[in-house]
């Protein structure tokens, strides 16, 4: 089965899980079965046309997946998914940022 | 980058200082001088700062700028090494011009103890060979990113998010003369607000900023000398849970220009203005609980927050506050807190936008206002 990474940020869409398994044939269609089982992943990963959101990269093995195939890249037995979103820290003290 | 060895010299004490290096064989005392000569500006003293600066003082960069506006909070000792429990509520960029000082009195440490913004970035990158990005906020990636692109300035860049870091140095002068790839090739735009948590919502191991900030240092002292292969084309990944590492491959994207630096707080969708929210303060829901008066209070902190403190409110999470719509109350006023006040609103405006409410208030200040000025047996955190 080929294993996608969930990042940090989105495992708490995930049960907590850091890598699921897929038996998907294709990346885009990898992508959407991991929506369909965590539905609140959705608007994290995709935007309003059903893209993948411009924060977000998408790589198979080491490589951007848009270099590849794009959505059509093949997924094998082996394959590892790395979605890799923007992250940038946080502190509560700047007005620019104040989270809670 | 390597210096002409007859124009740098060093004192007894330097040399003894920096013996571990210079007998390193790749790296020598061409290494150490080149340490000597280079101008490194460090944006941000933090989680990532404080790592960094301690290790490119000791190692004898010789011209280190600080940029940062913030003082020293007890939030911040969990892993901002530079500071100690004496420097709480003094500015950091001064408290950390001394520390590195104290640590090493052969090399120069000036502080910019401001807000780095448009007008004054590319200026204050311009004095500089190198810069390490350790700040805290999209729009201030942004900026860094670009005002390194357009001043053709290397920007070593770290990040981190609870258990997770990231580390990559962009803009790195090729051998070619070509220019590596930036932070736009890999994220052209930032995600909007309130979509990615920040640390403080969301927490940060406190030795990860250590690792991932020594990280930072090493790829700065690898740019400066030569020596090793900087991570320039790679993002390395890090996720301290599993210890599980990564090296992806980015590339520039010949649809990303930068051309001047723009207004990063409208491009991060800072700038649009919120629905208001009608406040309460912590004194006037005081006084209602003093009369009687009927309300149900509303906390949507995360449960491990709610364990540390909390004042009587029923737990709703924000990131699950739809699904508690059908457990808020319809027919007497509602007070809405979290920590501070910022997730309450959020919460209150995502409820408007799903049903008719005219009864929800926002708990000015939060759970902190409330430890502040009603109950200071109540945490803070």
């Amino acid at each position: 089965m080929a294993k996608i990474m969930i990042p940090t940020p989105l495992r708490k869409f995930t049960g907590n899980q850091p890598v699921l398994e897929s038996s998907s044939e294709t990346v885009d269609l990898a992508i959407r079965q991991l929506i369909q089982t965590h539905p609140a992943l959705q608007r994290h990963l995709l935007d309003g046309n059903d893209q993948i959101r411009s924060f977000v990269r998408i790589f198979v093995g080491d490589t951007d997946y848009q270099e590849l195939q794009g959505p059509a890249t093949p997924v094998h037995q082996d394959t590892v998914i790395s979605i890799v979103p923007a992250i940038a820290g946080g502190s509560p003290s700047d007005p620019q940022n104040q989270p809670v | 980058m390597r210096p002409d060895r007859s124009s740098s010299t060093f004192s007894p004490q330097e040399y003894a200082r920096y013996s571990r290096h210079i007998i390193i064989p790749e790296f020598g005392l061409d290494g150490q001088e080149a340490l000597k000569k280079a101008r490194v500006l460090v944006i941000g003293s933090g989680g990532l700062g404080s790592p960094s600066l301690l290790y490119l003082a000791a190692a004898g960069v010789g011209h280190i700028g600080i940029v940062d506006f913030d003082t020293v909070d007890d939030s911040n000792l969990q892993r901002q090494v530079l500071f100690s429990t004496d420097d709480i509520g003094k500015g950091k960029a001064a408290q950390a011009q001394k520390r590195l000082q104290r640590l090493n009195p052969y090399i120069d440490v000036v502080i910019h103890e401001t807000r780095l913004d448009r007008t004054n970035a590319r200026e204050l990158i311009r004095q500089y060979d190198i810069v390490a990005d350790g700040t805290d906020n999209f729009p201030t990636r942004y900026l860094v990113n670009d005002a390194c692109v357009l001043e053709g300035k290397v920007n070593v860049y770290a990040s981190i998010f609870q258990f997770e870091g990231q580390v990559s140095v962009f803009n790195y002068l090729n051998a070619d003369g070509t220019r590596g790839p930036n932070y736009r090739d890999i994220f052209p735009e930032p995600p909007p607000p309130g979509l990615v948590p920040n640390c403080s919502e969301g927490g940060v191991l406190g030795v990860l900023p250590g690792i991932i900030g020594s990280m930072q240092a090493l790829e700065v002292i690898k740019v400066i000398t030569g020596v090793g292969e900087p991570l320039a084309g790679r993002l390395f990944l890090f996720d301290a849970s599993s210890f599980h590492t990564r090296f992806l491959n980015i590339r520039r994207n010949e649809a990303v220009r930068i051309e001047e630096l723009i207004d990063y707080q409208q491009f991060c969708g800072l700038d649009i203005p919120e629905a208001p929210v009608v406040e309460v303060s912590v004194h006037e829901m005081e006084e209602w609980r003093r009369q009687g008066e009927p309300f149900q209070l509303i906390d949507v902190r995360e449960p491990y927050e709610y364990a540390i403190a909390q004042i009587g409110g029923e737990l709703m999470p924000v990131g699950q506050i739809a699904s508690f719509l059908p457990r808020i109350s319809r027919d007497r006023k509602v007070i809405v807190h979290c920590r501070s006040g910022v997730r309450s609103a959020r919460a209150i405006r995502e409820l408007q936008s799903l049903d008719h409410f005219d009864n929800l208030f926002n708990l000015k200040g939060g759970i902190l206002a409330y430890s502040r000025e009603i109950d200071q047996s109540v945490p803070q955190y």
